[in-house]
């Protein structure tokens, strides 16, 4: 009888892993396929051969290398501003009030039920202000863009606030004499910093993804570069998308073993730091 | 000490940290105000409000007249196809994936590519589908020298059956990272009591993983439904002129000469969609604080 049993979970085992294989091989061609025709799309030389021509235009494009350049200060700026507006307010209204948090919370998460395409047109008039007084510069999206990554922000650093018992730790502090500002920087920061971290780098992945609104208020941006490169010479611009989702995922993969060997044996997703429900509605696509 | 004084001076002191208290959240909010919350305000009265300032529904309305209401139409389709293509083949990749070792190669690498497709695609991924089946992409080529036409039914790729196709590659991503928390709260241990009690695999599957599960698959359904719906940069970089679903038509109120009487109309427009995002996302937290009673 036990026999029996085992023999047939045996056989169910083999089926499972049959099943989970052909899934993987199936949608593996499925997500690889397009990656080998970009590679194919891109180094195709005329009569057939095959030339590097569009990769190697790719350093020589100045409008896409500005485009690049602005993408990666407005990512940084993103971060930067988010983490000051949204740390040490997330900080003291834990300790302080935490009457306002449900307020806090709601206005972070906002921005999920408003997709970018709305955000838009409510903001442009308010940009023409924006540019009147600050210039013409792509790195003016930054203010839009800390809206944008609100919630995946507010959540990643939600989580690391949540996990550490704040008030025990403030009031030995503050019971031993130190300021706000030192318990902020000494005790609080430290406690938090991979929860920091992890939103600052989400912001910068989710700030070099962004396309919608930049393209709209009429910005350049990588993404921006890409959509208007593909209008003049394809090749190029299949060159530089391929580049871009290479090198995107060759940078979450280096972070998730680098999460992953520092916290032990718990896998680590690196985007995943923030719950699901913060996902992708305002970014992807 | 000074019986007093003793009472005023707390109350004063303490109404006048509380002020201090609330100054220190005042920048955050001030930001908010100004980024968040008036263009939010600006969406909305103007989806009210006629070109000459007065109070009107005549916008409103207009999104139920054509050609808005097709492009609803085909919004809210391509968005539930989209989910339910994307929920269920993500689901089984995600479970492809979970059978293997948590901390193995095989999940880091698929994470990690589905991060990539599922935030940062948009337009990379429109030219990615346009090199596998534009009119010279590889796919397309390869069926061409066989005699096969992918094309004799139109040119389907700018239309609905192209745009489900190319958002399978973000919402199969987005699937695998909503539900792969929910299927690592499985426990070995309820699979062993099913089995132990001489339940097979289907039994487990219908009474243990299947009730547990579904709160879950239903609430990254919804999640995947508001991606598609608010997703703009694949179909924006794939189709440059036309707008076949809603965030198409909003731009091509945005970006073309504003014609007299339709200054409120992409407002409006973009409010339906507000609401259409709203509305499945507050269903989904309803899903979502469900699913974290037992998966956790």
């Amino acid at each position: 009888m036990a026999a029996v049993t085992a023999v047939a979970g045996a056989g169910r085992r083999r089926r499972t892993a049959a099943l989970r294989w052909s899934v993987l091989v199936l949608l593996g061609a499925f997500f690889l396929l397009p990656l080998l025709a970009m590679l194919d799309f891109s180094t195709k030389g005329p009569g057939g051969g095959r030339t590097l021509t569009a990769w190697r235009e790719i350093g020589r494009d100045t409008e896409l290398l500005r485009a690049i350049a602005a993408s990666l200060e407005l990512s940084v700026l993103t971060a930067v501003l988010m983490l000051v507006l949204l740390v040490p307010t997330m900080t003291w209204v834990h300790l302080r009030l935490p009457r306002v948090r449900r307020l806090i919370e709601a206005l972070c998460l906002l921005p999920l039920v408003i997709p970018a395409i709305v955000l838009v047109v409510g903001i442009a008039s308010l940009y023409s202000w924006v540019t009147y007084y600050l210039g013409d510069s792509p790195l003016t999206l930054t203010f839009v863009y800390v809206v944008l990554v609100l919630p995946y922000a507010y959540r990643a650093v939600e989580s690391g606030l949540s996990a550490v018992d704040l008030k025990t730790l403030s009031e030995a502090a503050r019971s031993l004499g130190a300021s706000w500002t030192t318990v902020f920087l000494r005790v609080v920061l430290p406690n938090v910093r991979s929860a920091v971290l992890s939103a600052g780098l989400l912001s910068v992945a989710l700030v070099l993804g962004e396309f919608t609104i930049a393209s709209l208020l009429n910005f350049q941006t990588l993404q921006v570069g890409i959509a208007l490169t593909g209008k003049r010479d394809a090749g190029l611009s299949i060159a530089v998308s391929l580049a871009a989702l290479v090198l995107a995922f060759v940078l979450l993969l280096l972070v998730s073993l680098f999460a992953g060997r520092r916290r032990g044996a718990r896998a680590v997703e690196p985007l995943q730091t923030v719950p699901p429900a913060a996902a992708a509605p305002a970014v992807s696509g | 000490m000074r019986a007093g004084s003793g009472t005023a001076a707390p109350v004063r002191r303490g109404l006048g940290r509380l002020a201090a208290d609330h100054l220190a959240v005042l920048p955050f909010l001030a930001f908010v105000a100004v980024f968040l919350l008036w263009p939010t305000l600006t969406v909305i009265g103007g989806a009210f409000s006629a070109d000459d300032g007065g109070l009107t529904l005549s916008n409103l309305t207009g999104i139920f007249r054509s050609p808005y209401r097709e492009s609803f139409v085909r919004s809210i389709q391509l968005s539930a196809i989209t989910a339910v293509v994307g929920a269920v083949l993500g689901a089984a990749l995600a479970w492809a994936v979970v059978a293997g070792r948590p901390d193995g190669l095989l999940r880091r690498v698929v994470t990690s590519a589905a991060g990539v497709m599922a935030q940062f695609g948009g337009v990379t991924l429109a030219f990615a589908f346009l090199a596998t089946v534009g009119f010279e992409g590889l796919v397309t080529v390869f069926l061409r020298d066989r005699g096969v036409n992918l094309f004799a039914g139109g040119a389907w790729i700018f239309e609905l059956p192209g745009l489900v196709l190319v958002y399978s590659y973000f919402q199969i991503p987005l699937m695998v990272i909503v539900f792969l928390p929910a299927l690592d709260g499985l426990r070995p241990q309820w699979r062993e009591a099913s089995e132990s009690l001489g339940g097979t695999g289907w039994t487990y599957l219908r009474l243990v993983a299947g009730p547990l599960l579904a709160p879950a698959f239903l609430g990254s359904l919804l999640l995947l439904f508001a991606n598609a719906f608010s997703a703009y940069a694949t179909a924006a970089a794939l189709i440059s002129q036309g707008a076949t679903i809603v965030p198409l038509q909003i731009r091509a109120l945005q970006t073309g000469e504003v014609i007299l009487g339709q200054q409120g109309l992409g407002k409006a427009l973009g409010l339906g969609m507000v609401v259409v995002v709203a509305v499945v996302m507050t269903l989904y937290a309803l899903l979502q604080r469900r699913t974290s009673r037992w998966l956790r």
